[in-house]
């Protein structure tokens, strides 16, 4: 069955935007009835598309050069992208709704609307696209939208930098993976994925090929969704209006890099060097960023580096060969992610703009909604059954046991930092005594505000069960029985004891560690590559414009004339006589070399 | 026996007394007699050419002899602009000495 449907959902957030921008600037109410009724509608489209089985979308062709490239504005409607969808516009209209309520009186009102319109439809866009040409525009305009919204508040420096820091870090991941397109396109002679997958075989026989070209487009994963080296950028992130990182750097956005993994799996699980290498990164930047997370003060910051950490096991899954894991990892996370940043939007609000957890405390008494919603949340991250993140990270786990024992146990490790860190946060936030004078004064947020949260923590609980897993094909991979599941949850359990004895009735941190406060000292380190390396180079070819360009060339032709001129000057002495002496002698040359030679 | 050269060195003569005082005098007017002197010498070499190159019937060429008279013409045209231009000279400089007009230079 063939279908419009898909467009509609694309297309929507982008008309929602080009009219707010165009149309109903100065409304700010309007703005934002427009971008909501977008986002709703675009939903709605999704869930009958979710339950519509074996639709097609219409197809146009764009770029078509026989035999070299074509190019459809295609959309691909398969299980992973329709349930990528529905979860994108779900959370989507949930954050929409609750913005009505955070931004109720920010000027901005309908920029930010529209630029969340816009990210909505880059992101569909990516989840939508069936070729890789669509996906890098997309790709693209998710991380100027990202941009847009990183710096809503433009007025703060912090928020500013954030943005550009953000916009060109994922521009290196960009351009890896600009190139890996190339080389997949080169290789297969498609950029559509369904025959990308059918021509595979073409590479098959070339291993390093196929091993850099899964490596360069993982690049641009490592961009996007913030995988070690290139995080620096998520944390800082942080900086932009709360829902926006709740949606795009929690729920969405970020996760689009597992998505495109997924995506092109069939092309990366055909290298197994670049599988290992994959799931080691991904490795990586789950441990070091938990251990970052132990110790930070600022709430949406350890939110941050707990996003930094699942992301982590995500790509794990993706570099352990199993697509399905990861997007369950995905999917569940989306949910409990976006209701933790949500929960601590609320909280900050509330207690105007304090974002320093050592200046809360006692907070579960008058926000009782959000602290419930807000543990639901927890126990989901940190993997407590029956919670849906129990189920996930078992699968993630599982799959880890089975193939490499080494990422199993830095896995697990991860787990129980992921327990210390989220209980410290409780602990700290919403027990003991207030710290400050607005966290005596807080109470509860708005409905507009609560309604999401309530709605969001139903599938934070309830995601995980048997039938979501299988929907995503998850196999019951317990050959390892109870083993794993109750190492899990011994270390979410040494977790939460080891944070509830340290913590409880505490107004400091027990526990200074510089070397995690200071986040391993990563964006020193970068800042001086940059200067080295960067600074140098700049001020090399400054050197070269400046001396051999400008001088040299630019000014030394013009000085060349000037003096070739003055030197001609002298012999316009202005003496009758002199001319016709001169005069005279060129006569004699001339009949000299026209006669005598 | 007076030869064709004999007639031309007259005129290289003529022509170099004319062509160094245009060179060596001060007074515009001496120049402006140099040069029909210069004039002059060509003409009397044009004049000799005619007079020697007899064609096959014995008749002089006439062919030079028009030129001498297109030179003469000529001059006696460049004459009343040269005197003329001379004489505003005289009226805005007061002098006729070319070193005291100088000022078409750098």
């Amino acid at each position: 069955m063939s279908s419009a449907l898909p467009w509609y959902v694309l297309l929507l957030p982008l008309f929602a935007a080009v009219v707010i921008v165009l149309l109903t600037k100065s409304f700010r109410g309007l703005s934002s009835f427009i971008s909501i009724a977008a986002v709703l509608g675009s939903f709605a489209c999704s869930c009958l598309i979710f339950v519509t089985p074996n639709i097609r979308s219409l197809e146009l062709t764009w770029i078509d050069f026989p035999p070299l490239l074509y190019v459809p504005l295609g959309l691909i409607l398969d299980d992973l992208s329709k349930t990528m969808l529905v979860l994108v516009t779900g959370i989507g209209a949930l954050i929409h709704i609750y913005s009505l309520g955070y931004m109720k009186d920010d000027a901005g009102k309908s920029r930010y609307f529209a630029s969340l319109s816009f990210f909505m439809f880059s992101m569909l866009g990516i989840v939508l696209a069936d070729n890789f040409v669509m996906m890098f525009i997309f790709w693209e305009l998710v991380g100027v939208s990202s941009y847009l919204l990183i710096g809503h508040w433009f007025e703060r420096e912090a928020a500013a930098e954030a943005a550009k820091k953000a916009f060109i870090t994922n521009r290196i991941g960009d351009f890896g993976f600009m190139l890996g397109i190339l080389m997949a396109w080169t290789a297969t002679g498609s950029v559509v994925f369904q025959e990308m997958a059918q021509q595979l075989d073409r590479i098959t026989g070339y291993p390093e090929y196929l091993t850099v070209a899964a490596l360069l487009i993982f690049c641009g994963a490592v961009g996007k969704s913030a995988q070690f080296p290139l995080h620096v950028w998520l944390p800082d992130a942080m900086e932009g209006p709360t829902p926006i990182s709740a949606l795009i750097h929690a729920a969405t956005m970020v996760a689009a890099g597992v998505y495109m993994l997924v995506r092109v799996g069939f092309l990366i699980q055909a290298a197994p060097q670049a599988l290992s290498i994959i799931a080691w990164i991904g490795t990586i930047t789950a441990v070091m960023a938990a251990l970052i997370a132990t110790q930070q003060n600022d709430i949406k910051r350890i939110l941050a580096y707990s996003t930094l950490s699942q992301l982590g096991y995500m790509v794990m899954a993706v570099g352990l060969a199993s697509g399905a894991a990861a997007m369950f990892h995905l999917f569940t996370h989306a949910f409990f992610k976006a209701l933790l940043f949500l929960g601590a939007g609320s909280i900050i609000v509330m207690l105007h703009h304090e974002q320093n957890i050592w200046k809360m405390g006692g907070l579960a008494g008058r926000l009782g909604i959000t602290f419930l919603t807000f543990m639901v949340g927890t126990l989901a991250l940190i993997g407590f059954p029956p919670f849906s993140g129990f189920f996930s990270k078992d699968a993630i786990l599982a799959l880890a046991y089975e193939k490499n024992q080494a990422i199993f146990w830095l896995a697990l490790f991860t787990a129980f930092l992921t327990a210390f860190y989220m209980l410290r946060l409780v602990v700290v936030v919403f027990f003991g005594k207030p710290r400050s004078d607005h966290a005596r004064a807080g109470r509860e947020a708005p409905w507009v505000m609560i309604t999401p949260l309530i709605v969001l923590a139903i599938p934070a609980c309830a995601s995980g069960f048997g039938f979501v897993a299988k929907f995503f094909h998850m196999t019951s991979e317990n050959e390892a029985g109870w083993l794993v599941p109750g190492l899990a949850f011994a270390a979410t359990l040494a977790g939460i004891t080891l944070a509830i004895l340290l913590y409880r009735r505490r107004d400091s941190d027990p526990i200074d560690f510089a070397l995690f406060q200071n986040r391993f000292y990563f964006d020193e380190i970068y800042s001086f590559l940059i200067s080295a390396t960067q600074g140098v180079l700049a001020s090399i070819s400054a050197f070269v414009d400046r001396w051999i360009l400008d001088v040299g060339f630019v000014r030394g032709a013009s000085g060349a004339t000037w003096g070739f001129g003055s030197l001609l000057r002298l012999l316009q002495v202005g003496n009758l006589q002199a001319y016709a002496f001169l005069f005279g002698l060129g006569i004699v040359g001339l009949i000299y070399f026209t006669l005598f030679r | 026996m007076v030869t064709l050269g004999h007639y031309l060195i007259v005129s290289g003569l003529l022509f170099t007394i004319g062509f160094a005082g245009v060179l060596l005098r001060r007074n515009i007017i001496i120049i402006f007699m140099s040069l029909e002197l210069m004039l002059n010498a060509a003409n009397l070499s044009l004049v000799a050419f005619s007079r020697f190159r007899l064609n096959p019937a014995g008749i002089p060429s006439y062919n030079a002899q028009v030129f001498v008279f297109f030179i003469i013409t000529v001059a006696a045209a460049e004459v009343a602009v040269g005197l003329a231009i001379i004489v505003a000279l005289y009226r805005a400089r007061q002098t006729t000495h070319v070193e005291d007009v100088s000022s078409l230079k750098f």
